[in-house]
């Protein structure tokens, strides 16, 4: 669901074909019926955006028909924890959760938490520090005061209170008739899917779920993948072989730049950046990041913070001066892509960097992007071939219109041409944790650099600039470390990565992994969980030792994130006595004599402690890991059916309609995600949905994807002729339905409306794409590929155009996979004309900067809360 | 000097060997099986960029996901898409209860088909321009009664390096070889672009191309061949449904593999020129269907064009060729040892 | 070339003395076709590399000869890609060889109508000196609390995800010492 791994990951998709012949049933749940869809057993159709629905059905279906592992359940996951009597569930508040405040669009979520034994009831902690934003957390998920115990539990399930009856309880009305009514997925179909899912949990049998970006391009995206999270432990098939939740990741390294992030939110490792609230001192942050009675590995993120400014700023860092930690920017609240876009039209931003990265094609709302590019003083742009990007001030869409005058706009603009993947070494994270390391294999030509090289000298540079600075704010730029090996005037990437592994700072020893980590600057470790790769001081990356019947977890081959785990979490794939659930299914597993945990895998758990270890009443950390606590990142040790902390937009997954739905929300008043972010601007209009009045001027489904024949933006793609030959134009895919609705004609042209463009393409009318039932009525759904642009061998329009910017409220992601558009046979006007087409269907459909900025829908306009079923 | 029987006709044992290649490996082919194709054109991409071949024209035909239209000098392999409003056996596409109408499948392929007959070259030149909207024919969206199901195969096409191949067979300039791999492979060197091959061949693959003039098709990668190395195509193929190997190994897994389908209920898979008997003396690439061939574009019972030769080699050409070997002996005699 | 051996070189000969009476085999071959081996057997060396599309991480070798990639393949040995490659994958020679790749610094100066050339070194300072402008005309110290900001709001950046680890760690260490925390990447979108 959400990936269509044949088309877009064609190679990975080999092992799914395996599988199949080897007796698995594959299914593809999705809005078109693609190549990935053709090799399945079952293609199952729903309406884009209405994921959460379909797995909530399938949770409910567990809880109907009793199928969940009970074994596993019971053992690795919350169920048992009792949540706190002032929580409040959707089904008491028609869509929303108990700490709701309309005006800042946000939760409280202290009425979320566990009851802790002794606690009479009181909130655990009604701190301010429970309301750290959903994307400031670290890779251990959320700071949980309390996780290490004493929770309140009822082993039996039974408390009306406990995670398995309120996860019951929340998805009770989920039925599979519900599922048809706002999925429009025929009701036998979606039964399919139910019986072939739960028939593979227990024991003996696993089910693994595969998505990309269709799940993660939501205002719900983050909940989505929960609500698949959820179906998975019922299930009891995380940690487990051939159980998991995989996220088929679209670009080489895109695991790496989330690991290593170059994110706003993040440090290395999945460490929060400091924020205004957390930024007062290196204690106050720490006390943010993890909680002091809270257990597992996340509860050492001091000893990874530290290390961490070690590497930053090396000798010039220590106790005395916070290790640096006052150098550090400060974020208050979002300063994503999509904001730092707006800031730069409205002309806050003054310079731009764009690394190997065409927002003008690639991000959503493409002409803000451009006029965001038009209004800076200087860009610079770095890659392999000249993009629209860069070229915007030549050939944008908005000089046809007169909106970017070339010879009035002042933006300052400089080309670095990149090396390419051949033309430097270095390390790729791919989509399976797993680090490779590349190697050089010629030298770049002409003014041809890696980043690499660019952003040392870059530092360099910079540093000698202000060397002899007075300037306070300079002090963090001159302590930087920035000794890195150099030949020739390359950098050395191999150097950087034994920095990123770390060292013991007296001996200068590379270290063997993370939990050699101290917290009192005796190590420096540039990301913690990368910690290992240099073991041995060998770069375990560019290991290459095949896969062997004795070693089928290819163990020797790269090294993955961390301790080289390649199933996370593979504790739970043995039963809570330490012996696998079963023979074929066996990873990791409690050797009695040698007392330690062995297996095919790295074990993900501490290697001596036993399966009846039972942690002292006052431990924290990982000292307070229970030996049946698989999941030693949590706060508590358990897999999360429900999530106390974490998320901004509710502790369990809530069926939203996407921003822009062409329906109600059948379950609950509240139609769309409360707690999204919107912005509400002249120039980022939304399409009305319901409640709002109009909708019916953009009656249609609008949802992209890749194709397999081009790469997202297009700039490695349609600048290549074998590969723009084999999908040389833009084409827009519906329905023979839809076509004689509109009147479209196979191989016609046609354009596509929504409040912030119109794009043409050519008709391809295909019985691919289906009319669904949604709520009694046909809907019909458009599909364009997004890989388009102005240059390169072949040319379109920017599909991303379409969008306007709606995001996740966790992770900041836009939603692209869920729209409403019109379609219209013939080619789109241009210039002035375009313009005014655009003005006409805003006007019909009563466009304001309202539209879609109302969070609590089932608030009627005059403000009388009447609405709301109790 | 005698020539074999069954040389332009019939099942042959050793292909290479009746073409003078003395000791030489066993005869090697590809596999195709369709069953498994995920229609990524890996095989198209990595045949041009090891061969060099130029790309062929950035032409939008509205054929399913095909944009590359057929084989021809410069696409040496060749991914088909066909969709059909029926159900493959095995799998459920999930059109059951839900509000769709007749299929378009008809519609557009008559609107492609009318296209292409309009076209001069047939089909090659037609560009992302050709079919301007006040071009498109009257062709209704779809008629019919509403579809009950669908399905999507995909096939990768390539060179059958037919037993007996007529290009091979009609070359008058000796360029076209019968390499010692058994397959069948066109020498640049040696070609002076008469065309013969082009109408000779009866599946459509070999063509001249268009500035170079020669005749181009697949050479199964004959000189990754003499590497050890197996065709680019087979080897990026990501879920392996290129399949290369010994022709006899290939059959084998062939028959084993139809079995297993059927066994699974795909009745309608077949093997096509997998059999020594048909109308080519049996492919060297030979493919799995889960169709009639025509439904992909390929001839149900292709024939080789020069089947009739033997008979006219009979009357005129042996006698031809012995007065060039009386004359040559005659030169030689001296220096012979 | 003596009479012999321009006689084995004649096809007809060949076709006549020889096994291959039809002229369709061994017979017609040319020199050329005789000696005719894979280009990667000529290559100075093989080089590990892998695929920079997508995540699935195939292996590849790259094969390169007097300094020029000459074939880029799938690696057999990876448990992953198992020697296989995608469209895109297979397309990677074009892709680090073809004509698209631009070699040249280009320039534009503010309200110009078309790129200009710009020496490498000079384009380097002349980012250096404006992005020490840009974080001085955005600096923030302390929000209207009073709590320290110490942070940039002049300068963003948006990285692609085909970038190495090596390169984000440095581009995140820059620019957090720079104070610039608009900082983003790909894999938001």
């Amino acid at each position: 669901m959400g990936s269509n791994m044949a088309e877009a990951h064609p190679v990975g998709f080999q092992w799914v074909m395996e599988a199949k012949e080897k007796g698995a049933t594959v299914i593809h749940v999705d809005p078109r019926f693609t190549r990935t869809s053709a090799l399945c057993d079952l293609h199952v159709p729903l309406r884009a955006g209405s994921d959460i629905c379909f797995l909530g059905g399938v949770v409910n279906y567990i809880f109907e028909h009793d199928l969940a592992f009970r074994d596993y359940v019971a053992a690795y996951t919350n169920a048992s924890f009792i949540v706190h009597r002032d929580f409040a569930d959707t089904e008491d508040l028609d869509g929303l959760f108990s700490g709701y405040d309309e005006a800042t669009a946000s939760y409280d979520r202290s009425s979320w938490q566990y009851e802790h034994e002794g606690d009479g009831g009181t909130l655990a902690e009604p701190s301010a520090r429970e309301h750290a934003a959903g994307h400031s957390h670290g890779s251990g998920g959320a700071r949980l005061e309390g996780g290490s115990g004493p929770i309140r539990r009822d082993p039996t399930l039974e408390h009306p209170r406990c995670v398995y009856q309120l996860v019951k309880r929340h998805f009770a009305r989920y039925t599979p008739e519900m599922v048809a009514e706002v999925c429009g997925t025929p009701l036998e179909q979606f039964l399919k899917v139910c019986a072939a899912w739960t028939s593979a949990s227990g024991r003996e049998r696993t089910a693994a779920v595969v998505y990309a970006v269709g799940w993660t391009q939501h205002t719900t995206g983050a909940q989505l993948i929960r609500t698949a999270a959820i179906i998975q432990l019922l299930l009891g098939n995380m940690g487990r072989p051939g159980g998991g939740i995989m996220a088929m990741r679209g670009h080489a390294s895109i695991q790496g730049s989330t690991d290593i992030p170059t994110l706003f939110n993040l440090l290395p490792g999945y460490l929060p950046m400091p924020s205004v609230e957390t930024g007062r001192d290196l204690a106050t942050y720490l006390e943010a990041v993890t909680a002091d009675r809270q257990k597992g590995f996340w509860r050492n993120a001091d000893a990874y913070f530290v290390s961490l400014l070690k590497e930053y700023f090396g000798e010039r860092a220590s106790a005395e001066n916070d290790f640096g930690f006052d150098w550090l920017p400060r974020t208050s609240g979002d300063h994503g892509t999509y904001r730092s876009v707006m800031d730069m039209v409205d002309g806050k931003v003054f310079g731009y960097f764009l690394l190997g990265q065409n927002p003008a094609i690639g991000s959503a709302h493409g002409r803000l992007q451009r006029l965001g590019l038009a209004n800076l003083d200087w860009l610079v742009v770095r890659d392999l071939t000249m993009i629209e990007s860069a070229t915007f001030f030549l050939d944008a869409p908005e000089v046809a219109t007169g909106e970017i005058v070339p010879g009035a706009c002042r933006t300052e603009v400089f080309f670095f041409p990149a090396a390419a993947h051949t033309e430097k070494a270095g390390t790729f994270t791919q989509t399976q944790r797993m680090v490779q390391w590349r190697d050089q294999a010629v030298e770049p030509t002409g003014d041809q650099r890696s980043e690499l090289w660019f952003f040392y000298h870059l530092g360099r540079k910079i540093k000698a600039l202000v060397a002899d600075s007075a300037e306070e704010r300079d002090e963090p730029l001159r302590a930087l470390w920035w000794d890195y090996a150099v030949v020739g005037d390359e950098p050395q990437a191999d150097d950087v990565l034994r920095r990123i592994n770390g060292s013991d700072e007296h001996t200068g020893r590379l270290l063997e992994g993370y939990g050699e980590l101290k917290a009192d600057g005796s190590t420096s470790c540039g990301c913690w969980i990368y910690s290992g790769v240099f073991a041995g001081g060998v770069n375990q990356a560019a290991r290459r030792t095949p896969a062997s019947a004795e070693d089928p977890y290819a163990l020797a081959w790269g090294w993955a994130w961390p301790a080289n785990r390649r199933i996370l979490y593979n504790r739970a794939s043995a039963d809570p006595s330490g012996r696998p659930w079963s023979a074929t299914k066996a990873c990791v597993w409690w050797d009695e004599e040698r007392q330690e945990w062995v297996g095919r895998d790295v074990p993900d758990f501490e290697k001596s402690k036993a399966p009846s270890y039972v942690a002292p009443p006052n431990a924290v950390g990982p000292e307070a890991l229970d030996g049946d606590d698989p999941f030693i990142m949590q706060a508590d040790g358990k897999g999360w059916l429900m999530a106390p902390n974490g998320l901004e937009d509710g502790p369990l997954p809530t069926h939203y309609e996407p921003h822009e739905s062409p329906v109600r929300n059948a379950l609950y008043a509240q139609q769309a995600n409360p707690t999204r972010r919107v912005y509400p601007r002249a120039d980022n209009p939304s399409n009305p949905a319901p409640p709002e009045r109009h909708g019916e001027v953009f009656p249609f489904v609008l949802t992209t994807a890749r194709l397999t024949e081009h790469h997202t933006a297009g700039a490695m793609s349609r600048t290549l002729s074998y590969l723009a030959e084999l999908q040389p134009a833009l084409t827009v895919e519906v329905s023979p339905e839809l076509a004689r609705l509109r009147h479209l004609e196979h191989l016609g042209f046609a354009h596509v409306i929504t409040s912030r463009a119109a794009i043409e393409a050519r008709v391809v009318v295909t019985d691919r794409m289906v009319p669904l039932v949604v709520q009694d009525e046909v809907v019909h759904q458009v599909w364009m590929p997004y890989h388009f642009g102005a240059r390169g061998l072949v040319t379109g329009d920017a599909v991303n155009d379409l969008f306007g910017i709606s995001l996740d409220p966790n992770v900041f992601i836009q939603e692209t996979k869920a729209a409403t558009c019109d379609i219209r046979p013939g080619r789109r006007p241009s210039g002035n004309a375009l313009a005014e087409l655009l003005a006409r269907y805003r006007a019909r459909a009563g466009i304001t900067t309202e539209t879609g900025a109302r969070f609590d829908t089932a608030v009627a306009p005059g403000g009388a809360a009447g609405e709301r079923r109790p | 000097m005698r020539i074999a029987p069954n040389s332009l006709f019939g099942p042959v044992e050793d292909v290479a060997g009746q073409a003078g290649h003395g000791e030489h490996p066993p005869r090697m082919g590809f596999f195709t099986d369709t069953s498994i194709c995920i229609g990524c054109k890996a095989c198209e991409v990595a045949c041009k960029e090891w061969n060099g071949v130029p790309e062929d024209g950035m032409n939008l035909l509205g054929m399913s996901m095909d944009n590359t239209g057929g084989l021809g000098a410069s696409s040496w392999r060749h991914v088909a898409f066909i969709e059909q409003p029926r159900r493959l056996a095995g799998s459920d596409a999930g059109i059951a209860g839900l509000p769709v109408g007749p299929s378009g499948a008809q519609a557009t392929a008559a609107i492609v088909e009318s296209a292409l007959r309009r076209a001069p070259r047939g089909g090659g030149e037609l560009g992302t321009s050709a079919f301007a909207p006040d071009h498109v024919p009257e062709v209704p969206v779809a008629e019919g009664p509403e579809r009950m199901d669908f399905r999507w195969l995909m096939l990768s096409d390539v060179c059958k390096h037919c037993t007996h191949a007529g290009c091979l067979d009609v070359c008058p300039t000796g360029a076209l070889v019968r390499s010692e791999f058994g397959t069948v492979v066109v020498q640049q060197d040696i070609c002076n672009g008469c065309g013969y091959c082009v109408s000779a061949c009866p599946f459509g693959v070999i063509d001249r191309r268009p500035g170079d003039g020669r005749a181009h098709k697949c050479t199964l990668c004959y000189d990754r061949l003499r590497g050890g190395l197996e065709p680019a195509c087979a080897k990026a193929c990501p879920t392996d449904s290129i399949q290369y190997g010994e022709l006899d190994v290939l059959r084998d897994r062939a028959t084993a593999r139809l079995e297993t389908l059927r066994e699974r209920g795909v009745v309608e898979a077949r093997l096509y020129g997998e059999d020594p008997r048909d109308g080519v003396g049996g492919f060297g690439a030979f493919f799995l269907l889960l169709d009639e061939p025509a439904v992909y574009g390929l001839p149900n019972a292709p024939v080789v064009a020069s089947r009739d030769l033997p008979a006219m080699w009979k009357a005129a050409g042996v006698a031809a060729l012995g007065l060039f070997a009386a004359a040559l002996s005659a030169f030689m005699e001296p220096r012979e040892p | 070339m003596g009479m012999r051996g321009w006689l084995e070189s004649w096809p007809v000969w060949r076709q006549l003395a020889g096994s291959d009476p039809l002229g369709r085999g061994s017979a017609a071959e040319s020199a050329r076709q005789r000696a005719t081996r894979p280009r990667t057997a000529d290559a100075d060396r093989v080089v590990h590399s892998v695929c920079p599309y997508c995540a699935v991480g195939c292996a590849q070798n790259v094969y390169v000869k007097d300094g020029e990639v000459i074939q880029i393949e799938g690696n057999p040995d990876s448990p992953i890609s198992r020697g296989r490659l995608c469209p895109k994958g297979s397309a990677s020679k074009q892709l680090v060889t073809g004509p698209q790749r631009a070699e040249k610094v280009r320039y534009r100066a503010p309200y110009a109508t078309q790129w200009s050339d710009l020496d490498l070194d000079v384009a380097m300072d002349m980012v250096a000196e404006r992005v020490l402008a840009a974080r001085a005309k955005g600096w923030q110290e302390r929000d209207e609390h009073g709590r320290p900001l110490r942070r940039t709001m002049g300068i963003a950046s948006l990285g692609g995800a085909t970038l190495d680890n090596e390169e984000n760690y440095l581009i995140k260490k820059l620019f957090t010492a720079l104070g610039a925390i608009q900082i983003e990447n790909q894999a938001r979108i």
